[in-house]
């Protein structure tokens, strides 16, 4: 799929490619060092032979309740080159204790709103981004919901909610 | 638009002290800040738009969303792989079938399946059908927010037309839940494909009444051309994909890139515009409701008799006499509902062109029956992110045509 692009990658940044893999259904991926992600992305785009132009999505993985030894939050990124006809996928890995990577609104504009994505449901920081606020919860919310250490039923009401017991059906009603 | 011409003074008349230019001069007006939304008659869904405004131009328009959020991720997390799919539903409402068949075309490939020939035809159908509803709303809702109610009622009777079709077909007129992993739960109705094509022929009519109702009306198209411009170069940068991608004239179509089910079989054209405006993108979603017209027709005529989900008991339930009549089959459907499908662990990308655009899905499993983590790459999400860019600098007036022609879903864009 993506090997010619990550084959120059690494060609350019040796140290900056920490890992590289294919998943079972024959996606390849690179696993970024964190502190050059911006390099590596404006490479991406800005290579002429890559050309991998089209934003796609970011998001992140909380690898809480995963096995391994791989640290707590991973970063992932999609990209397109319309040239190549191919997707590319990379993932920077970062600890809980420093959830920190440098933002790469400054190469994708798109960037912007799923960095404060991830900022907002995983609490991870991008150093650098314009206007790094929550984007879909509330400014008054407390924790990032989508850490798997976020109970799944707790709530945070603005407004006092009516003590109704069995209103808030949902997932993980039926659970042990 | 231009001021309008100032009248003329008469020849007679002295020349006024400071000239033309003074007249022509903007009033002094101090910067104002205007919220459109969260509910508005001309904000879909629920957005609030915080605009900024020097008279009558945009200087800054800064979109907030997340009132509509209901927690897409989490709750996937916490239930099996079959009980999200209610879930996909109420992503993109207008045309629910697309997100369940592309969240279930990702999980089999994750699990490394094939589905049956025939649900790949069905599946076909059912998105073509939904992307023509997707399209007759979004094109009646630009008609109906500039002043013409009667396109917008000749869409929503097509749109209904569909809607119906699709009620026969999945039980449920909007939140469809049809398909389950390994192809669909159920065929088709009988004599459901002669209704499709006699409902085909009423649209084509009804389209081709909207298309002269609006592509050539004046007060239209001065709205519409060259507001909420955006250049390909930005567009490509933002994310955009699907019809508003296609209007900057960059031919990206998942469908034509990365054939899925049997796209690869039928032929079909990818309409393209050249300026990236709202008018253009109003152009694509009319072609492309006549693409996908096409595209039915072709399957319908292609479809062969055969089975519509595949047989292997780990992954689909068994049929009702034998889950009554077998130990093998009681067994199979209690673990089945009770544990989930068992997805190998694993992560997977992939995507399916949906009505706005690529529509991504990355998935994780543990090995578990629960998903461990859904991502949704909805496509409107990014194209809103970027209306700052075609909006600001413009007129209010404008404001209105843009945010209709990008079809923000708010289902999609706040999960």
């Amino acid at each position: 799929m993506s090997a010619f692009a990550l084959d120059k990658l690494t060609a350019k940044f040796p140290r900056a490619i920490l890992e590289r893999y294919r998943d079972r259904t024959g996606g390849d991926w690179g696993v970024i060092d964190s502190e050059s992600i911006r390099d590596v992305a404006s490479e991406l785009k800005d290579d002429p032979e890559l050309d991998f132009k089209l934003f796609l999505s970011i998001d992140a993985v909380d690898r809480l309740m995963l096995a391994g030894p791989h640290p707590r939050f991973e970063i992932v990124y999609f990209f397109y080159s319309l040239k190549r006809g191919e997707h590319i996928r990379l993932k920077c890995r970062v600890s809980e204790e420093c959830a920190e990577v440098p933002s790469i609104t400054s190469v994708y504009l798109g960037a912007n709103w799923f960095e404060r994505f991830v900022w907002d449901f995983y609490g991870i920081r991008f150093r650098g981004h314009p206007d790094l606020r929550r984007i879909l919860m509330y400014e008054e919310f407390k924790g990032h919901p989508l850490r798997k250490d976020y109970p799944l039923r707790q709530r945070q009401p603005l407004v006092p909610e009516r003590p109704i017991q069995d209103i808030f059906r949902g997932p993980g009603t039926n659970r042990p | 638009m231009a001021n309008p011409p100032s009248p003329s003074i008469g020849a007679a008349s002295p020349p006024l002290p400071g000239g033309e230019s003074e007249l022509e001069a903007h009033l002094p007006s101090k910067r104002m800040e205007v919220n459109l939304g969260p509910s508005h008659p001309a904000m879909h869904g629920t957005v609030r738009m915080k605009v900024e405004l020097e008279g009558e131009t945009i200087v800054r328009a800064d979109p907030e969303i997340g009132f509509l959020h209901r927690g897409f991720q989490k709750s996937c997390e916490n239930v099996t792989w079959t009980q999200c799919l209610p879930y996909t539903d109420r992503l993109n409402y207008v045309s629910a079938l697309m997100n369940n068949f592309g969240f279930l075309n990702a999980v089999e490939k994750l699990i490394g399946l094939e589905i049956p020939e025939r649900a790949q035809f069905i599946r076909t159908i059912g998105c073509e059908l939904h992307r023509i509803a997707d399209h007759l709303t979004c094109v009646g809702a630009i008609g109906l927010e500039l002043g013409g109610m009667s396109a917008f009622l000749y869409c929503i009777e097509a749109r209904e037309l569909i809607v119906d079709r699709v009620t026969e077909l999945t039980g449920a007129r909007l939140t469809t839940t049809f398909g389950r992993v390994g192809g669909l739960n159920r065929d088709l109705p009988p004599q459901w494909l002669e209704s499709v094509l006699k409902t085909l022929e009423k649209i084509k009519w009804l389209v081709g009444e909207v298309d002269t109702l609006l592509t050539n009306n004046r007060i239209f198209v001065d709205r519409m051309k060259g507001t909420g411009v955006i250049t390909a170069q930005d567009a490509l940068d933002f994310g955009f994909t699907g019809p508003c991608l296609r209007a900057c004239g960059i031919n990206y179509d998942v469908r034509k890139a990365h054939p899925y089910w049997v796209y690869d079989r039928l032929a079909f054209d990818v309409p393209l515009g050249r300026n990236g405006d709202n008018f253009d993108r109003y152009l694509m979603r009319i072609e492309e409701i006549k693409q996908s017209d096409h595209l039915v027709r072709q399957a319908i005529e292609m479809i062969k008799p055969g089975p519509v989900i595949i047989d292997d008991w780990r992954i689909t339930l068994p049929p009702k006499p034998e889950v009554y009549g077998t130990i093998e089959g009681v067994m199979a459907h209690f673990k089945l509902i009770m544990e989930g499908i068992q997805v190998p662990a694993g992560e997977v990308y992939d995507s399916t062109e949906a009505a706005n655009g690529e529509l991504g899905w990355y998935l994780v499993s543990d090995g578990s029956g629960r998903p461990y983590k859904v991502h949704v790459r909805a496509p409107g999400f990014a194209i809103l992110s970027g209306i700052r860019r075609m909006v600001e600098g413009q007129l209010i007036g404008d404001l209105i045509p843009t945010f209709d022609t990008i079809n923000m879903i708010g289902g999609e864009v706040e999960q």
